[in-house]
């Protein structure tokens, strides 16, 4: 799966995106104590693990929508959490986001969806727009759908719209938040292709947030599997497949009892079903 | 008794919490409002729905409640003698009082709940997340241009509002009821006041759509992004706009025309 | 993003039915076309007393409107009340001696300057007084005099 990627001979050394011991709680509710994960140039980096663990709270926090209570988080050698205003925006054009739903503006159509981060960003004339909104267009396979309306659009198709929204005003990175979520065969097959394909053409780096253990696999160059606000483990899926960690086979094999238990905690059960409250 | 005052007490900090936030969100939306007017397409979408879909409401309203008042006035007023006042009743009554604040009231109804409702789903389908990831200003594209175009639709609403009802109350009175229609407009024309009367409406009907936009946009902003969140948030709209029409209109009416 | 072209035409039919409304409130139902404000002449009158009348009151001749009350002032050296009335200036051929008295309009109605030509050959121009003034009639004193007439008849 490994052939060109144009990033990888630039520095493996020094990673894209720096993640340092980062702290965050939501509430009362810790969700990450302590987490280091570096995301190297032009690969695809899957961050896995467990409904609820902050998957998509991490993501936020790359894109500086939300600030951690303590640790550093470096995108291409910048402090995010350091940066004024402007210059976060500036660094967000470098960065895409796939979004779970797609978050097309549903008020536009699909092609207005795709021209709008070049129509508020630059000062292309009209026709030169449309040209860049067709190649986007078909390079997720979607020429045809540019007059539809989102709500027109199968789940699939509005997250390959919005992938091509994302990648409108060429960006260094795409992170995708949890892209095979409810997604039938086929169109879960298009992504897994458009998102290993685009990796390699565009010479992006990309980070892709999932539970789909076997999807994720058959494209990610490294993954982190994050539970309970830690890094459990990280590798190559090979490595992780492999792994002796008892957590690690239960998640990547998908198995209903393990150290993660079947039944939540609860009193002996034939104490229960007696009736005798504690 | 300690539990109750402290739920008191965090409900009263709650509630200044959201003022503070409100009045954040307020500040920040007035320093985009210059971005807006640098592109006017965004201000004319947002007046279209707004303005122009709340306009049917409001003749309608206004004409039928210009109708009322001159139906019920001319029953008061005959008793003195006095049915040549009736212009004057229905003007004033409108020009001052109705016009605003019931325009204020139907306007939060429309235009408040749906500028909620909008901005709420946009949070929940993660369309605002989105843009600020596409490094786009959610206030400057979303938010001012709406805030703007309420500011700018409720003074002209209310406006159209007592202008209709005026047309309306005419109806009832000279076509339906024959007092004299030459008495029904001079009377009109000496006792309502152009500074007192009509800029005080109009200065009213400001503040309302300015209150109203911003309670509508900052409870979208602020809502639980769930369609339960969603919900509450419209209805608090509702709520809260009403409230502070009326609370405003009380003030404002103290300030302009109790004048003792 | 686009916008169609009817949106924009509509937008601007709501905002020009805005303004004639606007346009309407002022002009049709308020008093702001009989504002001829500067144009017309001051003439002040010393009243005794001015009852309730206040300024923006109508001041007539003949049931005609033809002005209206600009200012009410107190004199201190004479204890009387000064007011100036401003009369529109296509009226300029009042006589000087014209008389100048408070009425009210109907019984419980508002007060207002009711002038009454009089003789002479000069006429009112812009800060002339007006010499010979009537009182407002005060419904206490009226009734107080008919009271004391009566009692003093018996």
């Amino acid at each position: 799966m490994l052939e060109h990627n144009r990033g990888a001979e630039l520095a493996e050394t020094t990673p894209f995106i720096k993640v340092r011991d980062v702290h965050f709680s939501r509430g009362s509710k810790l969700i990450f104590d302590g987490v280091d994960m570096d995301f190297q140039r032009g690969k695809v980096t899957a961050i896995m693990g467990p409904s609820g663990t902050g998957k998509t709270t991490l993501l936020k926090l790359i894109g500086g929508q939300l600030k951690p209570s303590s640790g550093s988080i470096e995108v291409d050698g910048q402090n995010v959490h350091q940066l004024k205003r402007k210059q976060l925006y500036q660094l967000r054009k470098k960065m895409g986001m796939l979004f779970q739903s797609g978050a097309l503006l549903t008020d536009i159509s699909v092609f207005d969806n795709v021209a709008f981060p070049l129509r508020e960003h630059t000062t292309l004339p009209e026709s030169m727009i449309r040209h860049l909104v067709l190649m986007k267009l078909n390079a997720v396979g979607l020429r045809g759908a540019r007059y539809l309306m989102p709500a027109e659009l199968s789940g699939g198709m509005a997250r390959r719209v919005a992938l091509a929204r994302a990648i409108a005003l060429d960006p260094m990175m795409i992170m995708y938040d949890e892209p095979f979520t409810g997604q039938d065969p086929i169109s879960m097959g298009v992504l897994v292709r458009l998102i290993r394909l685009l990796n390699n053409a565009l010479g992006l780096s990309s980070i892709v947030v999932s539970h789909d253990v076997k999807e994720t696999c058959a494209i990610a160059d490294y993954v982190y599997l994050v539970s309970a606000g830690k890094v459990m483990e990280h590798g190559s899926p090979e490595q992780l497949a492999n792994s002796d960690s008892e957590w690690s086979q239960q998640f990547m094999q998908g198995m209903a009892d393990g150290p993660v238990h079947f039944h939540y905690a609860a009193e002996d059960y034939a104490k229960d079903l007696l009736g005798i409250e504690s | 008794m300690l539990s109750y005052l402290q739920r008191l007490g965090a409900v009263s900090i709650s509630m200044f919490e959201r003022l503070g936030r409100g009045s954040l969100f307020f500040v920040n939306i007035v320093f985009s409002v210059p971005s807006v007017i640098v592109r006017p397409r965004l201000l004319i979408a947002q007046m279209h729905s707004v303005g122009v879909l709340s306009f049917s409401l409001i003749v309608i309203s206004g004409l039928f409640v210009g109708m009322v008042l001159a139906l019920q006035g001319f029953y008061t007023l005959s008793d003195f003698g006095a049915e040549g006042m009736l212009g004057v009743m229905v003007s004033a009554s409108l020009i001052r009082e109705l016009g605003p604040v019931v325009t204020a009231l139907l306007f939060a109804g429309r235009a408040g709940s749906a500028l909620t409702a909008e901005i709420g789903l946009m949070k929940a389908t993660e369309q605002i997340s989105g843009m600020e990831m596409m490094a786009v200003d959610p206030v400057k594209r979303i938010m001012a241009p709406r805030f703007l175009a309420g500011l700018i639709s409720m003074p002209l609403l209310a406006t159209i509002f007592s202008a209709v009802g005026i047309v309306g109350g005419y109806f009832i009175g000279v076509g339906l009821l024959g007092i004299d229609e030459g008495g029904f407009w001079a009377q009109m024309q000496a006792k309502i006041d152009f500074s007192e009367d009509v800029m005080n409406g109009l200065i009213k009907s400001v503040v309302f759509g300015w209150v109203v936009t911003w309670i509508a946009i900052f409870e979208g902003y602020d809502a639980i992004p769930t369609s339960e969140g969603v919900g509450r948030a419209t209805t608090r709209t509702v709520v809260h706009s009403a409230f502070a029409i009326l609370l405003l209109d009380f003030i404002l009416t103290a300030l302009m025309f109790g004048d003792i | 993003m686009h916008i169609s072209r009817s949106i924009e035409v509509l937008v601007g039919f709501f905002v020009a039915i805005g303004f004639v409304a606007m346009f309407f409130l002022s002009m049709e139902v308020s008093n702001l076309s009989n504002v001829g404000g500067e144009e017309g002449y001051d003439v002040k009158a010393n009243f005794e007393n001015i009852g309730s009348l206040k300024v923006r009151a109508p001041v007539s001749m003949a049931g005609v409107n033809i002005g209206r009350v600009k200012a009410i002032d107190f004199d201190p050296e004479s204890f009387e009340a000064v007011v100036t009335m401003n009369i529109e200036a296509q009226y300029n051929q009042l006589p000087l001696d014209t008389n100048a008295s408070i009425l009210t309009a109907g019984l419980l109605g508002e007060q207002f300057i009711g002038l009454e030509p009089g003789g002479e050959e000069d006429v009112l121009v812009n800060g002339s007084e007006i010499e010979l003034t009537q009182s407002a009639l005060v419904l206490e004193q009226i009734i107080g005099q008919f009271l004391f007439n009566s009692a003093s008849k018996e």
